[in-house]
């Protein structure tokens, strides 16, 4: 008998993956909301604030989008996942988008099955220290202790960085963000690796943000974007283009504030993307024509939205450097909307 | 034919359920019918789905190289090695985490049972707030409280550097207690030290050899030999006196501060320590109540007949109590030795790296094979617990009265 339940079992765990239907804008539509798997808490990518709000740069994509479905920005679950559950969660249907700093890579976007929708945050991967350990270079970091979040790419970054420098270290294995910033500052290790976004993040709500150093080099390429299940391409587009249209909206000049302002103008390209003028591409992909227009107005364009959860008006003070738009030196580049 | 007056009745298909000669087996069958189609149903459904996302059931990814690193190493293991390889690491780590569990649960388990039948009113009161606190408080709560104790009240590495340090080592500067762990000497197996073993095992032998010859004597002529002291000094005086002889083989690598951890010696890590004297703390509450539940259920006419030869209250319940309560405390001594086993998977909390963190955790993230790992994992935990109670049974059957 103990092995049929043990077989039992098996099938249980198989149900579990659920039946997940292929047309994921139909649920979200039938369901009157959008589900996003964010992070548990990453502060400026997905955190809750003081008044039980969920903010942050990832939560503010998943408002654009619902924005663009419902057009009504609140109109989104948040699913808090942690880095072990999330593609899980996602192949199970559990969240229809999940924009959870996650890490484009060839095996997660091929042996996973997932679709990234784009780029969002070039990042990189870096260590904070405690100042009075003296250590101002990840090249002395030889025979440290290392905390790090078990299940993400940042574990093998490490493992292939301290093997081409020929140093040693000690992984201390821990399950998010919080654990791991917990156990930095006890002591239990020397130093705190991540994608170097979330050190800054973290380094201005711990107690002392001045006795913390977030050191200089950056040993990965992370490109973090927003992804969706393989099989539906539809969804796909919708989410993709929903991030285009805030890259696009910022590198013409549109924000929350002077989106209503446009319809003069003699750029076809803006008119297109707000719906204002007489075609209608956005039925292309089954959108009503002001869907984009709903996407930008909820939280802005894509300078607006970094500027309000990474930047100075966030008090990380991250540097738009890389993120900034090609047009004023950065590398954020979207495909034309025609 | 016989003569009754009840007409041979001709089977119809109706009887299967109303005749009580064919209904038990007839629904025994419909049962098991029923019970394989759902059964079908559900794997089908499974493969159905899978292959909706595009998933096929694999287990190459097993031999592909994993690319992370595991801190706790029973085995030779890089980054440069197999899924398959962690996985095994993973394995060891959990067994070794069960088996000191269930050592440190059981020997506290004993004592806090009988001790709960103490006659002293402050011991007995205090062995049941122990076994009380334990067994009603969540085992991840004990992990984790234990844990954070070790982490955060004990000292840095760095706290032991500089000619005034804020901490000591102890012992002799042998043993070192961190927040990433305690450090203890390792030995080193010089030349010769096989000889040591040797005769160790010959000491023990010895003794073994003595405690039997001396239960003859008693059980023939009811005299106690002094056994006690003369096995201590066959334990320890050939040992030393080889020691000696062979010109000291076995050394001790003292652990030692380099860099920003100590180097050197045995690191025993805070996870580890956590994670099995969390479990063997609860697990032993439980083993606790069951020793005292097995020594209740002796009769007390045993005791009264015992003391009333002349025994001493230790020996009544060394030879006369334990003996017979051991045949009620086994059987359920297995199923918490399994729990504790199974309870190991919580290691994650503090970032033990058991067969659950690797397999079922690094890897399956890193491969996103869920379903192939999760049904390892499963097939894992099922062998060793099936292994577990049938080794304990078949020690089991020894003590049972044996019926004639």
């Amino acid at each position: 008998m103990k092995k049929i339940s043990f077989l039992g079992l098996v099938a249980a765990v198989g149900l579990t993956a659920g039946m997940v239907s292929a047309a994921t804008l139909d649920d979200v539509k039938a369901r009157g909301n959008l589900n996003c798997g964010v992070s548990g808490g990453a502060p400026g990518f997905a955190t809750v604030d003081d008044n039980g709000k969920n903010v942050g740069f990832d939560v503010d994509y998943c408002r654009a989008l619902a924005s663009a479905i419902f057009g009504d920005p609140m109109a989104v679950k948040f699913v808090p996942l942690t880095s072990a559950v999330r593609f899980t969660a996602l192949a199970a249907g559990e969240v229809d988008i999940l924009a959870r700093n996650t890490t484009w890579t060839y095996s997660r976007d091929t042996d996973l099955k997932q679709t990234f929708l784009g780029v969002n945050y070039y990042d990189g991967q870096g260590f904070m220290v405690k100042k009075d350990l003296g250590v101002s270079s990840t090249l002395e970091l030889d025979g440290a202790t290392v905390c790090i979040q078990v299940g993400t790419t940042t574990e093998l970054n490490l493992a292939d960085y301290f093997k081409e420098n020929g140093m040693s270290y000690e992984p201390v294995p821990t399950a998010d963000n919080a654990e791991s910033q917990q156990q930095y500052l006890a002591g239990a290790c020397d130093t705190y690796t991540t994608d170097a976004s979330a050190l800054h993040g973290t380094r201005v709500n711990l107690e002392n943000p001045d006795d913390h150093l977030v050191l200089p080099e950056i040993i990965s390429k992370e490109p973090l974007g927003p992804l969706v299940r393989h099989g539906d391409d539809q969804w796909a587009d919708i989410g993709r283009w929903v991030l285009n249209a805030l890259v696009i909206a910022e590198e013409k000049g549109i924000t929350q504030a002077n989106i209503d302002s446009w319809k003069d103008t003699k750029d076809a390209e803006i008119h297109r993307l707000l719906g204002t003028g007489d075609t209608d591409i956005l039925a292309m992909m089954g959108m009503p024509k002001n869907a984009l227009y709903n996407a930008i107005k909820a939280g802005g364009n894509y300078g607006e939205i970094f500027e309000n959860n990474l930047g100075a008006t966030s008090g990380i003070n991250i540097e738009r450097g890389v993120n900034a738009s090609w047009t004023k030196g950065g590398i954020l580049y979207s495909p034309p909307f025609r | 034919m016989s003569s009754s007056s009840f007409p041979e009745e001709k089977f119809r298909w109706g009887m299967l359920l109303s005749d009580t000669r064919y209904r038990g087996t007839s629904l025994q069958v419909i049962t098991f019918i029923v019970f394989v189609a759902v059964f079908f149903w559900l794997v089908d459904n499974t493969l159905k789905n899978l292959a909706l996302l595009g998933k096929d059931v694999s287990f190459d990814f097993l031999w592909i190289r994993a690319g992370y690193d595991i801190n706790q190493r029973l085995i030779p293991y890089t980054n440069d090695s197999t899924h398959a390889m962690a996985a095994l690491v993973g394995i060891l780590n959990t067994l070794l985490c069960a088996f000191v569990g269930c050592i440190i649960a059981t020997i506290l388990g004993v004592f806090v049972g009988i001790l709960r039948l103490s006659k002293n009113w402050i011991v007995a009161k205090l062995m049941s707030v122990y076994i009380e606190g334990f067994r009603n408080v969540p085992v991840l709560l004990w992990i984790v409280m234990v844990f954070a104790l070790l982490t955060e009240f004990t000292p840095a590495p760095k706290a032991f550097k500089g000619a005034n340090p804020e901490a000591s080592m102890f012992l002799f500067d042998s043993i070192a207690i961190t927040n990433r762990g305690t450090y203890f000497p390792a030995p080193v197996w010089g030349e010769g030290s096989i000889w040591l073993l040797i005769v160790f095992f010959l000491s023990v032998f010895a003794v073994l050899t003595l405690k039997r010859h001396s239960t003859k004597v008693k059980r023939a002529t009811g005299k106690d030999l002094p056994t006690f002291w003369i096995s201590i000094l066959l334990l320890v005086a050939p040992v030393v006196a080889v020691y000696f002889f062979l010109g000291k083989p076995i050394t001790l690598n003292y652990p030692f501060l380099k860099g920003f951890n100590f180097k050197e010696g045995i690191h025993l890590r805070n996870s580890f320590i956590a994670l099995t004297l969390a479990l063997a703390l609860y697990t032993s509450a439980f083993i606790a109540e069951i020793v005292r539940a097995g020594i209740l259920a002796i009769s007390k006419g045993q005791t009264e007949a015992a003391a009333s030869l002349g025994m001493r209250p230790n020996k009544i319940m060394n030879l006369i109590i334990l003996p017979q309560a051991l045949r009620v405390i086994v059987p359920p001594l297995i199923s918490n030795y399994l729990n504790l086993t199974k309870n190991s998977s919580l290691a994650i909390a503090v970032g033990y790296m058991d067969v659950r963190g690797t397999l079922g955790g690094i890897t399956l993230n890193q491969t996103g094979r869920e379903l192939e790992s999760m049904l390892l994992l499963m097939g894992f935990y099922l062998s060793v617990s099936l292994l577990i109670s049938s080794v304990i049974n078949f020690y089991n059957r020894s003590f049972q009265i044996v019926v004639r």
